[in-house]
């Protein structure tokens, strides 16, 4: 009987295994500011978003995408540029961010998903390196300077998010928020297709699905999110600059996603807390920053390609 | 984090913490952030850690009583991780006062966090003229160079000992074409002409078709406005097609030792630059040289370095003499009462607007036959004194100083 | 002498020799990444850095051995394709049967190693190289002052390019290699070890690499970071070219060496991204690039 209730409990416990996840992490990001710097977890909270956004599109549809800074970057500009120098509120300015990324995730998809692999990764990264280019030039940009001193504003008109505490909700409300959507829709029917393709992808076609328009659709919603996370975070730190848009910052989310554990829910954010941890360490020990990143990829590529969800789902024989 | 943080102490001067002086959590800490892994590793980076702890040491902060702390971190060159540290630094460890900050959009970054939080910025590394300029504020000074002092000093020096016409090679970006708009005005003003310019992409790596161009200008002179690898590999493949031989003189807007060091002199010979500091210049900063140089692999110290020294000497100083650091805005104000003196920079001021001021130096780069030593690079070819050397107070558009 | 929208022939004859000097390069590295892709299926991300391995072992060559250009450009691909070989055996074999993409991951985090490790030895302001004393100089050209050096650049990198081409398309061993790719079980029946073969390739295309780094070390700064941009263009030029053919790989670099010699001369602003256009306008109409074979 006992043996039986235990198992039963275990079931239960694997098919909840998300949800308890999920109360887990935002009880522990609720009460995070206590014992950690709130900046840190904010930034850390951008970056798992934008994470969440890439992971969308390697880890349920099978692109590996080379150029999520493009998204990032471009997002973070628009909303610096919407909040300061036509004086946005901060939910517009996210909003306008967004919905640039996902302008540019149209164009971009729509030419990248023309080829497959290896081909979508070079692709996805030469057009973010043009990108890079024009907002090294583009005047608004402000070159190497960024734009600087960007008001955080007043959300919808009477939150003030020069409050540290205010602005920290603000940014967990909308990770939570973009977090659920997106796992809606790896679990709609949509992402039921997705996964299909991701599978096996001349089949999705006989069945009569048009795979074109489906990975185009996941692009632009990963692209999208993407950009939120950039506009948040031009808005937490103040300031929008070259280093969003560079290409070692497509390579820093797919390193988050990797070491998190690809095609895992949880994973990129466990991963984004990691590396942004260890990019803190790493500003004390300076010289080291690039071999370190480059031996985590090379170890996480050979002995460890589940990441640290995956091995922890492996461990705990559950879904998360 | 805060664990994290203390192993970051690169050095500490214990005092015997019998003064009454009040310091803010019993020490004065100094922050040093730089780019301790990328481009400006070189002209900055350790060494201007070392250039800090030299500073320290010097002054005597121990036998005065007075505990002194460094710390140090790499801000990888992205403005979100260097303000992430300068707030933890400022909100947790309780750092009083950033130094150096190469990187414009880290430094105006940082700027800002400062002023917010009334601590001290002290600014070696960085080039941007704005810092005194319309984005001042009363917790930064702007000590070692800035990118008008080097247009103002390359173009007017140049144009008075017979370079009067110009061609601009730009780096095509907002550092570039401001660099170039300084110069192009300070030549023309000073009766010079400029026949063209060119502007190549950013990041670049071949500029042989630029420079061909700015060969068939005919200009005596081809002003550099760019800045790292950029201005390296064009003063490399301008000797290598001959432009230089051929009779026109280049002249870098930008450029550090450390980039001639990089160069070698058979190709930088003849390069014309401006700075603020050179270590061969006199035996203080020979003496200084002697000591800074084999704690940093070799390297001879920049003026960025130098500026650290000067910079952390002037602070410590003005701190003494408050027996306080708390409040960022009253040391600074007491930066800018008191003269500076030191043994690198000599005597000098602080201005109202934040802006250091001390003469600058125009350097022709030697042959390699004229070269003594390992890094014996430069001829002095003019000096330009303090009070020509930067932006007049009037025309920056500094809040402070309408006030 | 005539004039083409207000630029002189003179100039553009200049110009258009300068685009093919760049083109070398291009093409050197995006035929070491053809090879390597043709074998492997791998994306070696970490070419550029080996491009500045060959250019950093060229100066150490000089410094510590007191060997001049013409041996580095006989020893540096040779050492340089050693440590391929010993990456490929250590790391890469263990990925073939894996996803492509993996492959692209491992030589991104090697890419990083390599550049970080070099930059904490040597800082970022790079190191001095001279033209060997034979090529230094140059000769009036009548339209342009060409130096002899980068006359050198273009006349052997496309003798490289073309032996590479004779090798793999013309010869039994390069018949081999093709049918390895195609079919790797066949071909080791009939007792051709295979994964050796597969090792040396690797190795072959990285030596090319290491090879145009020491070519470019005269002319670019030898600094850890000399590779790092170049690569991604290097990816558009493999895009354009598709990754079918290893003339394929040849031509598109060349021509658009030339291509971006032109924009730098009527659009400079345009001459980082000019690349960048032409290639989005190749997937719109030739998505397998111009000379693939679909996949």
């Amino acid at each position: 009987m006992q043996r039986v209730a235990k198992a039963r409990g275990d079931l239960a416990l694997r098919r909840h295994s998300e949800a308890i996840a999920f109360l887990v992490m935002t009880g522990l990001l609720v009460v995070a500011p206590t014992f950690a710097y709130p900046v840190f977890l904010m930034k850390a909270l951008c970056f798992a978003l934008f994470a969440c956004a890439f992971n969308l599109l390697i880890g349920f549809v099978g692109l590996l995408s080379f150029g999520h800074a493009l998204f990032f970057g471009w997002a973070s500009y628009i909303a610096a540029h919407a909040a300061k120098v036509w004086g946005f509120p901060p939910e517009l300015a996210i909003l306008s961010g967004a919905a640039t990324a996902a302008g540019l995730g149209a164009i971009v998809g729509a030419l990248a998903i023309r080829r497959q692999g290896i081909y979508f990764a070079m692709i996805t990264l030469a057009l973010a390196q043009m990108m890079y280019f024009f907002a090294v030039q583009a005047p608004f940009t402000h070159g190497e300077d960024g734009i600087q001193a960007v008001p955080r504003g007043k959300l919808f008109g009477f939150i003030d998010l020069a409050d540290q505490s205010n602005m920290y909700i603000m940014v967990l409300v909308i990770f939570l928020g973009c977090f659920l959507l997106i796992y809606r829709i790896i679990n709609s029917p949509f992402g039921e297709v997705l996964k299909a393709i991701r599978e096996n992808e001349p089949r999705a076609i006989s069945l009569g699905y048009k795979s074109e328009r489906y990975k185009l659709v996941a692009f632009v919603l990963s692209a999208t999110f993407a950009g939120v996370a950039g506009a948040t975070k031009a808005l937490v730190f103040q300031l929008a600059s070259l280093t969003d848009v560079d290409w070692p910052m497509s390579g820093e989310v797919i390193l988050m996603t990797l070491v998190g554990g690809l095609g895992t829910l949880f994973g990129p954010v466990a991963g984004a807390f990691f590396m942004v941890t260890l990019e803190n360490y790493l500003t004390t020990i300076g010289q080291w920053v690039f071999v370190v990143q480059g031996v985590i990829f090379v170890v996480c590529v050979l002995l460890f390609r589940r990441g640290i969800i995956g091995e922890l789902a492996q461990v705990l024989r559950v879904k998360l | 984090m805060k664990r994290l943080f203390t192993l970051t102490a690169v050095a500490v001067v214990f005092g015997c913490g019998c003064a009454q002086a009040q310091y803010t959590d019993g020490t004065i800490k100094i922050g040093v952030m730089n780019d301790m892994s990328g481009t400006y590793a070189d002209l900055s980076g350790q060494g201007s850690v070392i250039a800090a702890r030299m500073a320290v040491e010097d002054f005597g902060a121990a036998a005065k009583g007075m505990k002194v702390e460094i710390v140090g971190a790499d801000h990888q060159n992205k403005p979100d991780v260097g303000s992430n540290v300068v707030r933890t630094w400022i909100d947790v460890d309780k750092v009083d006062v950033i130094v150096d900050v190469p990187t414009s959009s880290v430094a105006l970054a940082v700027n800002e966090i400062v002023r917010d939080k009334n601590k001290v910025f002290l600014v070696s590394g960085a080039a941007a003229s704005d810092l005194t300029g319309p984005k001042c504020t009363p917790n930064t000074i702007h000590w070692t160079y800035d990118t008008w002092a080097l247009a103002n000093g390359t173009g007017k020096a140049i144009v008075k000992t017979g370079g009067d016409t110009w061609f601009f090679l730009t780096a095509d970006y907002a550092f570039g074409h401001a660099l170039e708009r300084d110069t192009a005005a300070v030549v023309e003003k000073n009766g010079g002409k400029v026949l063209g310019k060119v502007r190549h992409p950013f990041p670049g790596t071949d500029f042989s078709s630029f420079l061909l161009q700015a060969q068939a200008s005919k200009a005596k002179i081809i002003g550099l406005a760019n800045a790292g690898s950029d201005t390296i590999n064009s003063i490399k493949q301008a000797s290598e097609f001959g432009i230089t031989s051929g009779g026109q003189n280049l002249a870098a807007l930008l450029a550090f030792i450390t980039d001639v060091h990089a160069l070698g002199l058979q190709t930088a010979q003849g390069l014309i630059m401006t700075e603020a500091w050179y270590w061969d210049l006199n035996d203080a900063n020979r003496e200084f040289t002697k000591k800074f140089a084999p704690q940093d692999k070799g390297v001879h110290p920049t003026m960025v370095h130098a500026g650290v020294y000067s910079a952390v000497t002037h602070y410590l100083k003005a701190v003494e003499a408050l027996k306080s650091d708390a409040d960022g805005k009253a040391v600074v104000a007491k930066m800018k009462e008191m003269p500076t003196d030191d043994k690198l920079f000599g005597k000098g001021v602080v201005r109202a607007d934040g802006r250091k001021i001390h003469p600058m130096y125009l350097f022709e780069v030697k042959k390699p036959s004229e070269s003594k030593a390992p890094w014996d690079y430069y001829k002095l070819r003019a000096t330009i004194p303090a009070d020509e050397a930067f932006r007049p107070l009037a025309e920056g558009g500094c809040p402070l100083v309408k006030s | 002498m005539f004039e083409l929208f207000g630029i002189s022939s003179q100039a553009l004859f200049g110009q258009l020799l300068i685009g093919l000097i760049n083109g070398s390069f291009y093409a050197l590295l995006s035929l070491g990444l053809a090879v390597i892709f043709g074998m492997l299926n791998i994306i070696n991300f970490s070419h550029g850095a080996q491009y500045m391995l060959g250019a950093f072992t060229a100066y150490f060559l000089l410094q510590y051995a007191g060997l001049g250009y013409w041996w580095a450009i006989f020893l540096a691909p040779i050492v340089v394709g050693i440590t391929g070989i010993i990456i490929e055996r250590l790391f890469l074999q263990w990925l073939y049967k894996l996803d492509h993409l993996y492959g692209l991951l491992l030589t991104f985090g090697l890419a990083l190693i390599f550049e970080g490790t070099f930059r904490n030895f040597f800082g970022s302001s790079g190191l001095p190289y001279s033209v060997p004393p034979a090529l230094q100089g140059g000769r009036n050209l009548g339209f342009m002052f060409l130096p002899n050096y980068r006359g050198w650049v273009v006349v052997f990198s496309l003798a490289v390019c073309l032996t590479t081409w004779f090798v793999i398309e013309r010869t039994k061993l390069g018949s081999y290699l093709r049918a390895a790719t195609e079919n790797p079980t066949l071909v080791r029946a009939f007792g051709i070890n295979v994964p050796r073969m597969i090792t040396l390739t690797y190795g072959f295309g990285v030596a090319l690499a290491a090879l145009a780094g020491v070519m470019a070390a005269p002319i670019y700064n030898v600094s850890p970071q000399m590779g790092a941009n170049l690569i991604i263009v290097v990816f558009a030029v493999v895009v354009i070219g598709g990754m079918g053919s290893i003339m394929g790989a040849i031509v598109t670099g060349f021509g658009l060496g030339l291509i971006e010699g032109l924009t730098k001369v009527f659009f400079p602003e345009a001459s980082n991204t000019v690349i960048f256009i032409i290639m989005a306008i190749v997937l719109l109409i030739r998505p397998a690039g111009l000379f693939g074979r679909s996949a």
